[in-house]
């Protein structure tokens, strides 16, 4: 197999190593095609990049900081952690940033109406959002329990004017929600830009969303030399598709000092059907486009996947982290549903910050590594979301 | 000579087109496929594509997305059914294509799939997510098994697309009639026409078209343009509305002939 170094993958058939690729149906590839001669011609364009850049500073608030965590680092007695405030995006998390870079590129491509999946709300909200902002139509499809569990996103998406369908198939969850949307835009192909919310499906989707998602580790790397004069120790980041996580790796890896820690969600224990760790619960498999890890029975079909946080509750992960875990640049970890909720407490508490419970997990393993670790330990933390969609689910659990 | 190819070349002989019915494999039960395939093939089936259920069938329609759990939840295995499909070919040469998405092929093992599948009577393999661009090594297994790699052509599909699609099918090429999912509809899609002229261009294989094909005009107009008629969605509803009738399999074989023109 071909090597390359880490941060020039995929390859022009869009392969991760063996990972990636394009499984989809005939009638969506040469959409897939056209979809990724537009993008690359978009990443060379300076006009595009510019208008992306002036909202991503003005409409969503770029960049964000990157702020130490004292309060936090005392209580743990260890590393000195830094948070990457992508909670602080407008609509409150990372997906803002690919969502912007996709919305301008639909319009590129004359395409009038879009369409997304979500699992926590978060990637329709910033759908919704930014077609708001550029006057798009946009549907938006979410599993029915992620609709109970994330009520308050369905009523901002609907408020920001998209047309929210609940899908009742299957677990009701992220991964039906991206069946249907996949079945819209099958049908509705010729005029329809399908606005995928993390590095997952078909090629050139994982790489496009890496692209659009890789300004926070751009951006964390530049203020950590500023304010520390050297480069990080460790990364850490949750895992559902891996857009957050890779967004901020992608920027440091071929810097071989810095470590970097991607968290699956545990949810209630390692049983398939409890969790969504598909590197330890896992195995290669091909599902919705992409050739990569997945929770499966031994027959192939897909499993149930749970965890408190709807945006991590997904059966497979993109096929980069695939990759990435093969050949061991990034190590994979689950933290559990309890863990997760004591890290949201915590830094909550600590920091007078709310996480998303998605970033929690991300927290949570900050928590299990830093007091093990020196204060001279320089730790980022990809703080990807904020909270307020979960205080009703925390809640829920308290009483 | 395979029995697809045969087949064709059989129908061309006898200035005849193929009828191509779609069945879930294991919907309601393996029993009823068993009994349902061999009433499709007195009632005059050329080919029968016998799908795989699958947990995401994201290329499916409402009606193959029911039929598919409704197999899952009795307990569906690959296994099993290539036991029926064996028990099958005992009784009949009718060609059987396999119809699946990559994912529980891959899992079982794919070479040891093409392989048992061969064994089992299965004559060709069709599957719904594998594109061209990642179709080198599973045809040369699948070629290795002699078995036939049906590929599917779309109405969005270039010509420079068709030609790889030709280049690595054998058997036939199912034209898909129109951009969606599979169901049925009421009318045939006027990009048919067209895209089968540009298949022909490009190949020489036989052309079936499928999707939406749900009534007996449909199935003579398709005829009129290609060489063969695949119904699914329409069938699979018929053995869903007749699953708790004892007589299922003549109901199903009822509605077969009637799509054909028969009666």
């Amino acid at each position: 197999m071909e090597t390359l170094p880490f941060d020039r993958w995929p390859d022009a058939q869009g392969h991760f190593g063996p990972y990636g690729g394009k499984f989809a149906p005939e009638t969506l590839m040469h959409p897939l095609q056209e979809l990724e001669h537009a993008y690359l011609e978009v990443k060379q364009d300076g006009a595009f990049q510019a208008e992306l850049n002036r909202l991503l500073r003005e409409y969503s608030g770029r960049p964000t900081p990157l702020f130490r965590a004292e309060r936090l680092s005392q209580h743990l007695g260890g590393a000195t952690v830094y948070l990457k405030r992508e909670d602080l995006n407008h609509t409150g998390a990372h997906k803002i940033n690919n969502c912007l870079g996709q919305a301008l590129l639909a319009q590129r491509m004359g395409k009038r109406r879009i369409i997304a999946e979500t699992g926590a709300g978060q990637h329709g909200v910033a759908t919704a959002t930014a077609c708001a902002l550029l006057g798009l139509e946009c549907e938006v499809y979410m599993g029915e329990e992620d609709m109970r569990r994330q009520e308050l996103n369905v009523f901002r998406m609907r408020l920001l004017g998209a047309t929210v369908h609940g899908v009742a198939s299957g677990s009701k969850t992220l991964k039906d929600a991206i069946n249907e949307a996949i079945r819209d835009w099958v049908t509705n192909v010729r005029h329809t830009y399908y606005l995928l919310g993390s590095v997952l499906s078909s090629h050139p989707y994982p790489m496009m969303v890496r692209d659009f998602q890789a300004v926070i580790g751009r951006e964390a790397r530049e203020q950590i030399v500023e304010r520390e004069g050297r480069l990080p120790d460790t990364l850490v980041a949750c895992v559902g598709g891996g857009s957050n996580a890779i967004g901020l790796f992608y920027a440091f890896l071929n810097d071989s000092s810095v470590a970097m820690i991607g968290v699956e969600a545990g949810g209630r224990g390692p049983a398939l059907g409890n969790h969504a760790a598909r590197f330890s619960g896992g195995k290669p498999g091909i599902l919705q486009g992409t050739y990569s890890y997945v929770l499966q029975t031994d027959e192939g079909q897909i499993a149930n996947t749970h965890s408190v946080s709807a945006g991590l509750d997904y059966a497979s992960v993109g096929p980069e982290h695939a990759y990435l875990h093969d050949v061991g640049r990034i190590r994979y970890c689950s933290v559990d549903d309890h863990e997760a909720l004591e890290a949201f407490h915590l830094l909550s508490r600590t920091e007078g910050i709310i996480p998303a419970l998605e970033s929690a997990h991300a927290v949570a393993e900050a928590v299990r590594q830093a007091p093990k670790l020196g204060r001279n330990h320089l730790m980022i933390v990809n703080l990807s979301g904020r909270g307020d969609k979960d205080v009703q689910t925390v809640a829920a659990r308290q009483d | 000579m395979n029995r697809i190819p045969e087949k064709f070349a059989q129908l061309k002989r006898q200035n005849r087109k193929a009828f191509i019915p779609y069945i879930t494999l294991g919907d309601p039960s393996l029993e009823a496929s068993f009994e349902i395939v061999l009433e499709l093939c007195r009632a005059g089936a050329d080919i029968v594509e016998l799908g795989i259920p699958f947990s995401d069938p994201l290329a499916d329609g409402p009606v193959i997305q029911r039929a598919t759990e409704r197999a899952l939840q009795r307990g569906f295995t690959l296994r099993s059914g290539l036991k029926t499909v064996a028990k099958l070919r005992e009784h009949t040469e009718v060609p059987f294509l396999l119809f699946s998405y990559y994912n529980p092929l891959f899992a079982y093992g794919f070479e040891q799939l093409a392989q048992d599948a061969k064994a089992s009577g299965i004559d060709g393999v069709l599957i719904t997510d594998l594109s061209v661009e990642e179709a080198a090594a599973p045809v040369s297994v699948l070629q290795h098994a002699a078995l036939d790699s049906v590929f599917l052509a779309a109405p969005t599909s270039t010509d420079d697309r068709i030609e790889k699609i030709a280049r690595y099918s054998s058997g036939f090429i199912y034209a898909v009639s129109r951009t969606g999912v599979t169901g049925a509809q009421k009318s045939i899609s006027d990009e048919v026409g067209p895209l089968v002229g540009r298949i022909r261009r490009h190949s020489g294989l036989p052309v079936a078209v499928g999707f939406g094909i749900s009534e007996p005009s449909h199935v003579a107009a398709v005829w009129e343009l290609a060489d063969g008629a695949v119904v699914g969605s329409a069938l699979v509803r018929c053995i869903e509305e007749n699953r708790a009738n004892p007589h299922l399999a003549q109901k199903v074989g009822e509605f077969t002939r009637w799509l054909r023109g028969g009666v």
